[in-house]
């Protein structure tokens, strides 16, 4: 069970508006992700609903009672920190049963949890161990370990993979969602990477500046951006956006292409360029084009094998059913 | 991290702190302010009336106010200059590769574990002393009259055994602001040409400037409060010449028992003390919010 | 990072700072020596104590039996000790909620703590003396170790203040979704993990009021008199006997040189309230 309704949630630190009043649902069992710049507030919002910062109007709901005004520990939320923060001062197992113990639960119950924790986590040769011997991946593990054996309503991550290097972070992404499906308990997971957040959500939440832009799932996203922000936000290579004449022939006030949207030919197209800087990724090139009115560079996703280099003269055809159009607000045009 | 919940209990957790210092400073503070306007000493029987300034104008005009305000500022700039000056040497020495850098330094540091009382009696008897004491003897076999410390310098022995208690405080803190100075800087200008001097000029005072100024600050505030030195060497003489502002206050309050006199000094003190402290605090604060 | 040294300029630096070393610690060195002498062998020239005496323990016996040492001996760590744990209790909470729990008026309460430091004891001198007679506290341990629990205060919620700043709050903020209360937060996570810096203090606070000389003088006579008063008493005449004052000495200082050579580190950040680490 952990279905979370906020209500017109709003937080100011001091005159300072965080978070203006906004509302968001989730489903129990989905796998949210709130992702956004730094600074956009995501980390806010999920102190808010982890009990760890008062809001400032606006109700919380969790399984349909009131929450707002419940302490973190009262709220059956279990949470996992950038930091991990886990207590060094204690062994693996007496970090992942101090909230058993601080829950008055029997000895026999704590043991049996933190076995299944371990096994299941890959943790069981390091149950004796402090958390300062232990690797990064480990550490993470063991945060993890710790959130799981409380049975909580809900589990919060804040950026939990920031510390780890790009080759661990991809495996435990893996694990994470792998966790998800086992234990189809509702997570909520904040991070900045709309890698991450395409990768793992059900339902990606996208905050600018304290503000939703967009809740959807991650293809939606991608395929139907709300409006700027979002579109840029999400998918990588960023989009490419036009203003300016070429626009204005589509009936916007800008239109966006992705890189991946766009064909690449050094004989015939609409659009002349020449080619910048070319990265061979192997899988793919990416190639940075200079002289397209309203837009440079203007990127293009190529196949690895294109033979292009710096200097060429190339030719570009978007693929027009992937043009995105944006009126002057920003906003898109169905 | 704050809640309603925490932030109140915040103010449950430091209140007694509060309540506790704020008593033991208001309390004697407005007890000494309203002292010092009466005409009060223990030795007489009968009422405490008014005095108006009466205290403060017998205790600054009194002469040896003016001697203890000399003394004082001399004994503070006379321990200052010396173990900010040694402090500086001895860090920079210490703080050079060497053997045994641990136990030479401890050796160096230990003077500043002396209670006052027991290195004041022991320079006073067993160095300071012109017959028995050690300079004395080294001064006769050498075959010049020894020195009789505190009958022709007093004021200069004070300074000395003081500056011992505290030239390894202003060493210790030196050092420390030393060491975290980035040798990679120390290097880069050592590539840029600079040579030992001109690293020194240029970048180890610059860098010690802060620590330099709190030494001086703490220091000012201890020894603007030197007492049990003073007591057990020369009680404040021969004369006048060794009594600072703290023994002239103590002399009036518990040897005179003139407890309106005594309030008065205590005051001034408090007001001399105050200038120094404002100094102090703006460093610590600025400190505060780096 | 550190490059290598000729052992020449090594040896040079060594034999600097040996003698400054040397020079600074005579004294204490000295009146270990005279401590073990008789009083006839701690009068003649320096050179002949050392090489033409014998040792003895006589001088410490003597101390014990007129003076009675140890009873003053048990003041100070009374005093020195009840005066740290006091003021632990008082400042762990104060500086909990500093730490983690700050406002917009931490600085200021931080700053003002501070500023009861600078008030000089002889500005207050009057109205405490007045006070401890009236109540009966003069020349009482438990009078003092008040005083000195408050006249360190201020150092001891600083020092922890800045260890606990060192603690990530995100660890306590964990301790709190896992359902620990206040105290257990206070007691099972933030206590055990400051151990480091809440053992500097105390040891940092322990030498402080074992060194204290201006309450323990001006407010205690006899009885509960510690060994910076008990000291005093060597003033004069009886200076003169070097043995006995060094032995008197040697083992007033001795504890708190110990406990000083472990927390040289500690004592700076203690001491400059942070502002040199």
């Amino acid at each position: 069970m952990g279905r979370i309704q906020l209500k017109r949630v709003q937080k100011k630190f001091g005159d300072v508006e965080v978070i203006p009043p906004l509302d968001l649902e989730i489903e129990d069992g989905e796998f949210v992700v709130f992702v956004g710049p730094s600074g956009c507030g995501k980390s806010t919002l999920l102190r808010l609903i982890a009990g760890l910062e008062d809001t400032t109007s606006g109700t919380i709901e969790i399984d349909g009672s009131d929450a707002t005004a419940t302490p973190p520990a009262k709220r059956g939320l279990a949470m996992v920190f950038q930091s991990y923060a886990l207590y060094p001062h204690m062994s693996v197992r007496r970090n992942i049963a101090f909230p058993m113990r601080m829950a008055k639960m029997s000895r026999e119950e704590q043991d049996r949890r933190i076995e299944a924790a371990a096994r299941s986590l890959n943790l069981t040769e390091y149950l004796d161990r402090r958390p300062g011997q232990l690797s990064g991946g480990q550490r993470q593990r063991v945060a993890i370990g710790r959130a799981i054996v409380r049975e909580p309503a809900a589990f919060l991550f804040d950026e939990p993979l920031s510390n780890l290097d790009a080759a661990l972070r991809v495996g435990m992404r893996m694990e994470i969602s792998e966790l998800h499906r086992k234990l189809d308990t509702t997570m909520i997971y904040v991070t900045h990477d709309q890698v991450e957040a395409m990768t793992m959500a059900d339902k990606i939440v996208v905050l600018h500046a304290g503000v939703i832009e967009q809740v959807g799932s991650p293809l939606e996203l991608y395929r139907h951006p709300r409006n700027l922000f979002v579109a840029g936000f999400i998918g990588s290579p960023k989009m490419n956006f036009i203003e300016g004449d070429e626009a204005a022939g589509h009936g916007a006030h800008a239109i966006g292409i992705r890189p991946e949207h766009v064909d690449v030919s050094t004989t015939e197209g609409p659009w002349r360029g020449t080619v910048g800087v070319a990265e061979h990724l192997g899988s793919d090139t990416f190639i940075h084009i200079h002289g397209i009115p309203g837009c440079d560079p203007f990127t293009v996703r190529a196949p690895g094998d294109v033979a292009v280099s710096h200097g060429d003269a190339v030719f570009l055809t978007p693929s027009a059913p992937h043009i995105h159009r944006f009126d002057a607000k920003g906003l898109r045009i169905a | 991290m704050s809640t309603k919940a925490s932030r109140s209990a915040a103010k449950v957790m430091i209140s007694p702190a509060v309540l506790l210092l704020l008593g033991w400073m208001l309390v004697p503070l407005c007890l000494t302010l309203y002292f010092s306007f009466l005409r009060y000493n223990l030795l007489q029987i009968g009422d405490t009336p008014f005095a108006g300034w009466e205290n403060y104008y017998w205790f600054i005009t009194d002469p040896s106010f003016k001697a203890a305000i000399k003394n004082t500022l001399v004994l503070v700039g006379g321990v200052l200059a010396i173990t900010t000056v040694g402090g500086l040497f001895a860090a920079i020495l210490l703080d050079r590769p060497m053997f045994g850098t641990g136990i030479i330094r401890i050796m160096v540091i230990a003077p500043f574990f002396v209670m006052p009382t027991v290195s004041a009696l022991v320079w006073k008897n067993m160095f300071m002393n012109p017959v028995n004491g050690i300079f004395g003897r080294v001064a006769t076999s050498l075959g010049f009259q020894p020195v009789d410390f505190f009958g022709q310098i007093p004021m200069a022995s004070i300074i000395m055994i003081v500056s011992w208690t505290w030239l390894p405080f202003a060493t210790l803190i030196l050092l420390t602001a030393l060491q975290s100075l980035d040798q990679e800087q120390l290097e880069a200008a050592e590539m840029d040409g600079a040579g030992w001097w001109n690293r020194f000029w240029f970048i180890m005072l610059p860098h010690l400037a802060r620590a330099i100024t709190v030494v001086i600050l703490i220091q000012t505030i201890f020894l603007l409060s030197i007492f049990a030195e003073i007591l057990v060497t020369t009680n404040g003489g021969p004369g006048t010449a060794t009594t600072n502002l703290t023994y002239l206050i103590y002399v009036s309050s518990l040897l005179q028992f003139d407890v309106g006199m005594g309030s008065a000094g205590g005051v001034i003190a408090i007001i001399l003390a105050n200038i120094v402290a404002i100094f102090l605090m703006r460093m610590i604060g600025r400190n505060l919010d780096a | 990072m550190a490059r290598a040294v000729s052992r020449r300029t090594r040896l040079t630096n060594t034999a600097v700072a040996g003698a400054l070393g040397f020079l600074m610690f005579f004294p204490i060195l000295w009146i270990l020596v005279l401590a073990f002498k008789t009083e006839e062998d701690a009068i003649r020239a320096p050179l002949e104590v050392l090489f033409g005496s014998g040792w003895t323990m006589e001088s410490f016996t003597t101390v014990q039996e007129r003076s009675d040492y140890f009873k003053h001996f048990s003041n100070s760590v009374v005093i020195s000790l009840g005066s740290t744990l006091l003021g632990l209790l008082v400042a762990v909470p104060a500086a909990w909620s500093m730490a983690f729990v700050p406002s917009k008026h931490t600085r200021n309460v931080l700053m003002w703590m501070l500023s009861t430091k600078m008030l000089p004891p002889v500005g207050v001198l009057v109205p405490i003396y007045l006070i401890f007679r009236d109540l009966d506290l003069l020349d009482s341990r438990f009078g003092l170790t008040v005083v000195l629990m408050l006249i360190n205060l201020p150092i001891i919620i600083w020092m922890l203040y800045t260890y606990f700043r060192e603690i990530p709050g995100e660890i306590l903020e964990a301790a709190r979704m896992d359902g620990a209360t206040l105290r257990e937060e206070i007691l099972y996570v933030l206590t055990p993990m400051a151990i480091p810096g809440i053992a500097s203090t105390v040891l940092l606070n322990i030498i402080l009021a074992w060194n204290e000389a201006f309450w323990t003088i001006n407010l205690t006579a006899s009885n509960a008199a510690p060994l910076t008063q008990f000291i005093t008493s060597y003033s004069s005449p009886e200076g003169l006997f070097y043995a006995k004052l060094s032995a008197a000495s040697v083992m007033a200082i001795a504890p708190i040189l110990i406990m000083g050579w472990f927390s040289q580190k500690q004592l700076v950040r203690g001491l400059t309230f942070g502002a040199v680490k």
